[in-house]
């Protein structure tokens, strides 16, 4: 070899050497999926990690100034595999931060999990009033709401209306009679009655014989939480035994939620609260569709917008405490203290650390949920038996 | 038999370095897969050496886990050997009480009605405000093993935890072990061979089965008793037909009618699932693909493995 | 409740029952006469519920996607029957457990990887898209009927087939004593593949026809699975007449338990299931 080859190749080798112990000593932070990849809420999952990896690209492939490195469990939603799957991340993974999930059965052992091994959690969808209430802790946060929010935002609405008579129908584990729970207050207050609650086991969909008893109760509207198929199907139940055109029917946002292509013409005008909707009127939701849309060839929903809130609540935390991943101390406030600024409109963090938002009222047309109004600005969940 | 007690003990060695490796990931998911082994062993002792294929087991392991979360206190420790005993009593009891009906009927119909039972107490639990419903109760506080005043160990060190798991392990196997020598154990064997023959002999078989049927729910109860307090989380989801169905393909993988293989076959079951799982997320095609492999390829499941390997090496000359 | 709730529900109880006979139906033959218990058989029905769903979406009409779709059902039937499951007529009930239980993991998996994992609804078709007035509130869509009507058809030529034709003769006497029918020359093997093929058609037709009703979704063959287990159970292996008075009974006591005792109605069909059996323990009727 000459001695230039030599000097060239001592110097890439120098470069190489210097390089490789910087990028070492970057040390990454780890962020752990745990979240739905097959199964009924597959679309959620995937969205919800699309939402948080959106976010991570557009703020240069990094958190908090460090890159990323992501682990993925699967919980299939199975609230018995929750605790191990859990420790997949927390213990064997190491993770730095746990991100899930979307059944509230399951988030309600990461929950514990997180607790008990002091790990960061932010859960990115599962509603359950639990988690920012007995079970809140300094070190879990939710990035999307309570079940008792939307619906009790919806329960101000129909009690505007005029409506003196309501039924309801749902599903009988704690979403679906926290969602009921938190209408009847919503709704009662101003006077109304809710003449029956009725639950069917979950998950089951035969609610032909809910419709008949609707018929013979002649209540002036029904109030239902239900999510997925199962709500596609009730929604097209209810119109095709025509009780949709003289008892009008409403629910919180997930009654139609990606479920507006399989309901058909039997969604049609249907009204719905939650915290996010289709043609909000805010830059940031105007350029996150997008960017979503450009890098994921898809229409992002709420649930993708929560992802992505995820992943900017936590780079917000990071910052504040300059990157430093051992001082959770400082991320926590970091995070607590932040404004998201989000597709859904800006919001910040309660006491417990659920999102103080303003929550819309929506109309299905043209086969979206169409933004008409804001029934509550800034509504806080009550918090409920938390003792933070 | 030198060479398999050899192999047992090496086996039991191996089991106890896993808490010295300091891995906490691992040592857990060991534990599970020693909790499973147990559950395993006592479906073995209905289907592999008494001939009745139980599809609703997962019942009496759900009834002692809720056992543990139910009588044990909100945020103190209860006790581990009270809740030890009342978790076994209330499935051996369940299962007596479900074994006095199915035990009446015979062959695929004795299968459909012990997946009934089963159903019938997961709905009990999910849908009756006895348990937590769909979404279960918690153990928030692991129970304290004292015995007035003295404290052996301490479960909430993980090793501890493991060795407890590991100990009820090996007194199941060898309780099962002088079962199955004993009288009983091979009156047992005879009704799987051919009852009306073991009926003519004066047995009152009925009697020989229900002992069976009430043992395999107790022991099935100490496994779920192990899992309450490993996981401190009981859902409805124990009691479903899917755990009793996985628990059938363990003692099935392993090769019925063989107390070390279905152990084996539980460690078989939970380590596809995790090497799966690593490879793709669409794991279950890859179990399924490899479960239906096993069945047209492979009869007698894995213990059957050794002895065809040794037929191969003398010379595969005739096969069976 | 007053009378019109009552007669109201019953039309409900009896169309949900009649749509379960026709998944229930074919499980019981394969089982009866093959002696078979295939654990598959509720993926069979979503292959058939995600068969309309992408061929209705192809040809854009129903009528078109159940055209098409019941011979494919056969044909597909017939491979599998002919790749798998006669491998199973001389095992024993728990490699039959095991082996069909890893089918069901394998279907859900490919219908992943092949549709995806997103809810999607079918398109009834127009002449059946409207509702019958019952009441000043309530009406009764006209496609329920419809399919209730179906399924009665389908009832009574499966009873034809069975009880009045060669074929349906040979496929009892295959049931009864399968060395006497090989002995007299008949191919045994031909009939076994033509009851699974038709097992299989049966309970992907009933998919078809459910799927505008209930939607097409991840993991919808598990509910159907397991209930009809217990119509079989409950009817009578191997009876079709059985399995059509189980269903039945199976949609009454699902639908006013939902209505009067909403607390238990999850379990009101295995407290049936286990009362029968043990009333009868091998069913209301016997094989036949």
């Amino acid at each position: 070899m000459t001695t230039k080859k030599i000097a060239r190749n001592l110097m890439l080798a120098a470069t190489l050497a210097t390089v490789s112990t910087v990028t070492l000593a970057q040390e990454k932070v780890k962020v752990g999926f745990m979240l739905p990849y097959t199964g009924t809420y597959a679309a959620l999952g995937n969205a919800i990690t699309n939402g948080f990896k959106l976010y991570v690209n557009e703020n240069g492939g990094k958190l908090g100034g460090r890159q990323v490195e992501y682990f993925t469990v699967d919980d299939e939603s199975d609230p018995a595999k929750a605790t191990e799957n859990a420790n997949k991340l927390v213990k064997r993974d190491k993770v730095d931060v746990l991100v899930g999930t979307v059944h509230s059965g399951v988030a309600l052992a990461m929950t514990k999990v997180a607790r008990e091994n002091k790990t960061l959690l932010i859960v990115p969808n599962a509603g359950a009033d639990e988690i920012t209430g007995p079970l809140c802790a300094p070190n879990v946060f939710r990035s999307s709401f309570s079940a008792w929010q939307p619906s009790y935002a919806m329960g101000q609405v129909v009690a505007e209306k005029g409506y003196k008579k309501v039924v309801t129908l749902t599903w009988k584990y704690s979403f679906g009679l926290e969602s009921v729970q938190g209408f009847k207050e919503g709704y009662e207050k101003s006077g109304g009655k809710v003449i029956k609650d009725m639950t069917l086991p979950f998950p089951n969909v035969e609610f032909q014989p809910f419709l008949t008893e609707i018929a013979a109760l002649k209540p002036d509207a029904v109030f239902v939480f239900f999510a997925g198929a199962g709500a596609a199907k009730f929604v097209k139940d209810y119109a095709a035994a025509g009780l949709n055109k003289s008892i009008p029917l409403y629910g919180p946002g997930f009654l139609t939620d990606g479920n507006l292509d399989a309901m058909g013409d039997a969604g049609k005008g249907l009204l719905t609260t939650l915290h996010y909707g289709d043609g909000l009127d805010n830059k940031k939701d105007k350029a996150f569709r997008q960017a979503y849309a450009t890098t994921f060839k898809s229409q992002p929903d709420v649930y993708a917008v929560q992802g992505y809130d995820a992943a900017q609540m936590y780079n917000a935390g990071l910052k504040a405490a300059k990157g430093d991943l051992a001082n959770q101390a400082e991320i926590i406030k970091g995070m607590e203290t932040t404004k998201v600024d989000s597709p859904r409109g800006t919001f910040s963090l309660s006491k417990a650390h659920n999102p103080v938002q303003d929550i819309y009222l929506r109309e299905v047309k043209g086969g979206r949920n169409m933004v008409i109004g804001t029934p509550v600005k800034a509504l806080a969940d009550p918090a409920r038996g938390c003792k933070m | 038999m030198n060479s398999q007690l050899i192999f047992k003990l090496v086996a039991l060695a191996l089991l106890a370095c896993v808490p010295l490796t300091g891995d906490s990931f691992y040592t857990e998911l060991l534990a599970k897969t020693l909790i499973l082994g147990i559950f395993a062993m006592s479906l073995d002792l209905l289907v592999g050496f008494t001939g009745l294929v139980s599809f609703g087991h997962a019942a009496y392991f759900g009834i002692a886990a809720y056992t543990v979360a139910l009588l044990s206190p909100g945020y103190e420790a209860g006790n581990l050997w009270l809740l030890l005993f009342a978790s076994v009593a209330c499935s051996a009891l369940a299962a007596l009480f479900v074994g006095i009906f199915v035990l009446r009927t015979k062959g695929i119909y004795f299968i459909m009605v012990t997946l009934a039972f089963a159903q019938l107490a997961f709905f009990i639990f999910h849908d009756t405000p006895l348990g937590g419903g769909s979404d279960g109760v918690y153990v928030n506080v692991k129970p304290s093993a004292s015995i007035g005043g003295w404290v052996p160990f301490d479960l909430d060190t993980q090793a501890h935890l493991y060795y407890f798991v590991l100990v009820l392990l090996v007194l199941v196997y060898l309780f099962l072990s002088r079962i199955l020598q004993s009288q009983f154990g091979r009156v047992l064997v005879g009704v799987k061979s051919n009852e009306h023959r073991m009926q003519s002999m004066g047995y009152k078989t009925f009697g020989y089965k229900l002992g069976a049927f009430t043992l395999a729910g107790g022991l099935a109860g100490v496994a779920g008793f192990l899992y309450a307090i490993v996981f401190g989380f009981v859902t409805p989801e124990l009691l479903s037909w899917h755990q009793s169905g996985n628990v059938l393909l363990m003692v099935i993988l392993g090769g019925m009618g063989n107390l070390i293989g279905v152990v084996a076959g539980a460690f078989a079951f939970i380590s596809m699932q995790e090497i799966f799982a690593s490879w793709t997320k669409h794991w279950q095609l890859v179990m399924g693909g490899v479960i239906v492999a096993a069945v047209l390829f492979l009869p007698g499941g894995l213990a059957a493995i050794p002895g065809r390997i040794k037929r191969a090496l003398q010379g595969g000359g005739n096969d069976e | 409740m007053d009378f019109a709730s009552f007669l109201i529900q019953t039309l409900n109880s009896l169309q949900y029952g009649l749509l379960l006979f026709l998944v229930a139906s074919g499980l019981t033959l394969v089982f009866g006469i093959m002696g078979i218990i295939n654990l598959a058989h509720g993926s069979f029905y979503m292959i058939g519920a995600y068969l309309a769903f992408v061929l209705s979406s192809a040809t854009g009409s129903l009528y078109m996607a159940i055209l098409l779709g019941v011979p494919l059902s056969l044909a597909f039937g017939a491979l599998l029957e002919w790749a798998f499951f006669s491998h199973l007529y001389k095992r024993d009930h728990l490699e039959q457990v095991l082996m069909t239980y890893g089918l069901i993991l394998i279907f859900e998996e490919l219908r992943s990887l092949l549709v995806g994992d997103d809810v999607h609804g079918v398109e009834i078709p127009a002449l059946f898209s409207g509702s019958i007035p019952l009441s000043d509130v309530l009406s009764y869509p006209v496609y329920r009927l419809v399919v209730s009507a179906v399924c009665i058809v389908l009832a009574i030529a499966l009873y034809y087939v069975i009880q009045r034709t060669r074929l349906g003769m040979m496929i009892r006497a295959g049931n009864h004593d399968r060395t006497m029918v090989e002995a007299l020359g008949i191919n045994i093997n031909m009939i076994y593949r033509v009851v699974f093929a038709l097992g299989f058609a049966l309970a992907a037709l009933a998919g078809m026809l459910a799927s505008p009703i209930s939607s097409v979704f991840p993991n919808m063959g598990s509910h159907v699975l397991i209930i009809s287990f217990v119509i079989v159970v409950i009817g009578g292996i191997g009876s079709v007449w059985g399995a059509l008075v189980a269903a039945l009974i199976v949609g009454f006591a699902d639908t006013f338990g939902k209505v009067l005792v909403p607390e238990i109605s999850g379990m009101v069909v295995y407290i049936v299931m286990a009362a029968v059996l043990l009333w009868r323990p091998e069913g209301i009727f016997k094989k036949g």
